[in-house]
């Protein structure tokens, strides 16, 4: 058996047919795009609708000029797709790219210019940015080179692990920034190989999914700013300016020299998979890197400009993104594409779910229009191999697109809850009249969802994108002086509040006040329904110094600080306990909206309201305090949270328990640590079973349970 | 660049001595070698003290050797991998395959240890 297997099929595809260039081809198969290793050789295609000719440049790696121009023979096209196999390649050691011919006419939107050797929209594997931050040879009239690559990981019994959408706690963090910092005693600092080496970390902090800002390759060196208070060149550090769609980004591999980063990335995902963490990538489908009339041609621009981007009639680039071009994403070969590369990361690097960046514009027409039906969103919603992948949206765009609940969901898509952000925050810091509102939001927001259930809910405090959450409570306003645009980057409407001084200080009041504050933020967001996602660092109290935009600080201002693990440990602890009781407590993790109704034989209601007094809570708009009680769903156990956001201390009347239960305390954040949370199943007994004081600005949660409780629920 | 390869045989098995680079165009043959001496049934080691790089179509060969060898229930080893080749093979999970020698020597001595 052994005998045969590395033996070659002979078949009648591996020989050549035609000469073209001094190289022996024939005609490749149009399916699949992109280059593929085929017996002997290595088969191109590519799609160009307008294209009069087309031609395959190849290059001997790292050579600045062409090895070979072979241009594709007219009997090779079929329909719009330009397909050819070229025999005796070392695919190892070529790089290519294509020259695309056809009119120049941007009133019709045409762009074609066959001086241009441009990327393959397919390429698997891209050089030219191998290693993160190195200055390019920008004389090079090739700069983001397309490889081939072999796609033969071998995964071992890897599967993506279906972690129910309710279950998740969601982890954002930068590939980069996660280890780059000097301290994170990693091997490879700012690679998938050190953050590789910190899932011990992730798993220690109880989650379970992390989502990756762009991981597709892109130009970190294309920003033309500079700090303009000590002159460093910025960069393009989050990454939302993709080059390449197919392709992980070189520079965030250690092995990215070598060509190798696609292996690396994969190592990473087999590795937080058997550790029980999915992998969501963070994608940009609503613009490209090649920017309006002014930027670059990498790819799109001179192979089919009037079919991937949406284009006003007089064949400018729309702009609903905000940086320049919109890609033409209903374009049903667009579309097609999206879903080809969705595909291929779930194939091929076995990636477990997507949040769309700006995923309103996935749901415009050609002319820009929303639709009532986008194609798109439901092409990815059936999809066989996108089936069980989770899906999120960010359900607005920066064309005025704001869908926040009304994102068109074929019972799939989630959202992130910008409004779950928007209410919490205004309650931590005081504002009147958001009590009602805020049981909305943490009762899963039935009035956004309330056909899909709470698992449509992402609810987040802080993204990448804004104030983290020491940040939050340590600013009033924005300082993004760094960046270089005079403190007009970046969002206004914060909902922050600095606890009485902006930025750090030595006041021990305000001090404390902020770590309170931060806990408060935590407690509610991991009681609330729906999934929690928190913004990597938070549970250490990183600091951006204020910079609520800190997409170009490669620096300092972005990176995890992992000194703060040890310094911030009174926070990390609190964190870890909140995550570990979620866990623990399916009734916080019901998929169903509560109804108010008494759903099992507790004789309680699934959710109850309370305020001072226990079943009377105040809906008034100078009330800033609220307390709700979830039970049932399959657990014995009643959990009480108490969220006090006046500035004074409050004494809470506990309703009544049944059946032998009694009050016993999880957490209270006025209280000092130790004392300010417990190991969820180590709760302490109150002596007072029918009151409980919370202090000012504190949130206090309580287990009603027995006291032979041994039953617990862990997803 | 090219490789060679020279096979010793023991009563204990079979070493190959690889010197020079694998990469694709030298893996071809690297893999000719090995396949006849996984056949063969007997413990394998594979020396690559003298190889300097290890391209990602080279690891691939020696992954396709691991899986003949696990196939064919024969136990292969790695000797002398340099701190680079390494590094790329620890980076990309490639290791993670392997028994190299450096573990099979730290293990024996562990168990020496507990034995005493």
């Amino acid at each position: 058996m052994s005998e045969t297997r590395s033996e070659q099929v002979l078949r009648v595809d591996a020989y050549p047919t035609h000469e073209v260039g001094g190289y022996r081809v024939r005609a490749g198969k149009p399916f699949p795009f992109g280059a593929n290793v085929v017996p002997g050789g290595v088969s191109f295609s590519v799609f160009s609708d307008q294209a009069t000719s087309m031609t395959l440049v190849i290059f001997k790696r790292g050579e600045p000029e062409p090895m070979a121009e072979l241009e594709f023979p007219e009997e090779f096209r079929t329909g719009s797709v330009f397909a050819m196999t070229v025999f005796g390649l070392d695919h190892e050691n070529i790089e290519y790219g294509y020259r695309a011919d056809g009119p120049f006419d941007p009133a019709t939107g045409h762009r074609f210019d066959a001086r241009q050797v441009l990327s393959d929209p397919y390429a698997r594997l891209i050089a030219g940015r191998d290693v993160w931050g190195v200055e390019p040879d920008r004389s090079r009239g090739y700069q983001y080179r397309s490889r081939v690559c072999l796609q033969d990981f071998d995964w071992g019994d890897d599967t993506p692990l279906g972690i129910p959408a309710e279950d998740l706690v969601v982890y954002e963090t930068h590939v980069r920034g996660f280890t780059r910092h000097p301290n994170s005693q990693v091997s490879a600092p700012g690679t998938f190989a050190g953050l590789r080496e910190k899932i011990p970390y992730l798993k220690e902090l109880g989650v379970n999914c992390i989502e990756l800002l762009p991981v597709f390759e892109f130009d970190e060196s294309d920003n033309p700013r500079s700090n303009p208070e000590t002159g460093e060149h910025l960069f393009d550090y989050w990454g939302y300016n993709t080059v390449s769609f197919f392709a992980p980004k070189a520079g965030y591999a250690a092995t990215g020299r070598y060509g190798m980063q696609g292996d690396e990335f994969r190592t990473l995902i087999k590795d937080l998979h058997a550790a029980g963490i999915e992998v969501i990538l963070d994608v940009v489908f609503n613009h490209t890197a090649e920017g309006n009339e002014q930027g670059p041609t990498i790819s799109f621009k001179g192979l089919d400009n009037a079919t991937y981007y949406m284009l006003t009639p007089e064949g400018y680039y729309f702009n609903f993104s905000g940086t320049g071009n919109t890609v033409n994403c209903n374009h049903p070969v667009v579309r097609n594409y999206v879903l080809d590369c969705l595909r291929h990361w779930v194939a091929d690097y076995h990636i477990d779910g997507f949040r769309f960046d700006l995923a309103a514009i996935l749901g415009r027409a050609l002319d820009g229009t929303p639709l009532p039906n986008p194609p798109l969103l439901e092409l990815l919603a059936y999809d066989p191999v996108l089936r069980h992948t989770k899906l999120i949206a960010e359900a607005w765009d920066a064309g005025g697109l704001y869908e926040v609940g009304n994102f068109p969901a074929y019972g799939r898509w989630a959202e992130w809850n910008g409004k779950y952000r928007d209410t919490v925050r205004s309650f931590l810091k005081g504002d009147p009249g958001v009590t009602g509102e805020l049981a909305t939001r943490i009762a899963g927001s039935p009035d956004l969802y309330s056909t899909r259930g709470t698992a449509a809910s992402v609810n987040f405090l802080t993204a990448h994108d804004g104030f983290t959450l020491a940040d939050l409570v340590s600013y009033n306003d924005k300082h993004n002086e760094a960046n270089g645009e005079n403190n007009n980057d970046g969002a206004n409407d914060n909902n922050s509040w600095n606890c009485g001084a902006e930025g750090p200080t030595d006041d021990p009041g305000i001090n404390a006040l902020r770590t309170r504050q931060m806990k408060n933020a935590l407690a509610i967001l991991f009681t609330s329904q729906g999934i929690p996602m928190l913004l990597a660092g938070d549970e250490v109290a990183r600091t951006q110094q204020g910079n609520n935009n800190t997409y170009c600080q490669d620096n300092e201002l972005s990176w995890f600080d992992w000194d703060q693990v040890d310094e911030n440990a009174e926070l990390l602890r609190f964190t870890r306990e909140m995550i570990a009781f979620r866990k623990r407590h399916r009734e916080l993790r019901s998929t169903a909206h509560p109804t108010g109704r008494v759903r099992d034989n507790l004789g309680l209601p699934d959710i109850s309201w309370h305020g001072e007094r226990a079943w009377q809570p105040d809906w008034s708009s100078e009330s800033r305090l609220l307390a709700v009680a979830r039970c049932g769903t399959g657990d014995d156990d009643v959990v009480y949270v108490a969220m006090n956001a006046h500035w004074e201390s409050h004494d809470l009347e506990l309703p009544a328990l049944p059946g032998g239960r009694s009050w016993h305390l999880f957490a209270d954040t006025g209280a000092e640590a130790p004392h300010d949370i417990r190991s969820p199943g180590a709760e302490q007994e109150l002596d007072n079973a029918g009151k409980y004081l919370i202090g000012p600005r504190s949130v206090v949660i309580l287990v009603g349970r027995t006291n032979d409780h041994d039953d617990f629920d862990t997803p | 660049m090219t490789l060679n390869v020279k096979e010793r045989r023991n009563k204990t098995g079979t070493v190959l001595v690889a010197t020079g680079e694998i990469n694709s165009e030298t893996s071809g043959s690297l893999l000719q070698a090995l396949l006849p001496l996984v056949r063969e049934g007997k413990p394998l080691k594979i020396d690559l003290t003298a190889v300097t790089y290890v391209s990602s179509a080279g690891l691939r060969t020696l992954l396709v050797v691991y899986r003949e060898a696990q196939h064919a229930g024969v136990a292969v080893t790695l000797y002398g991998v340099s701190e680079e080749v390494r590094f790329v093979m620890s980076a990309t999970g490639f290791l993670d395959f392997f028994e190299t020698g450096e573990a099979v020597a730290a293990a024996a001595k562990a168990k020496a240890k507990a034995a005493r």
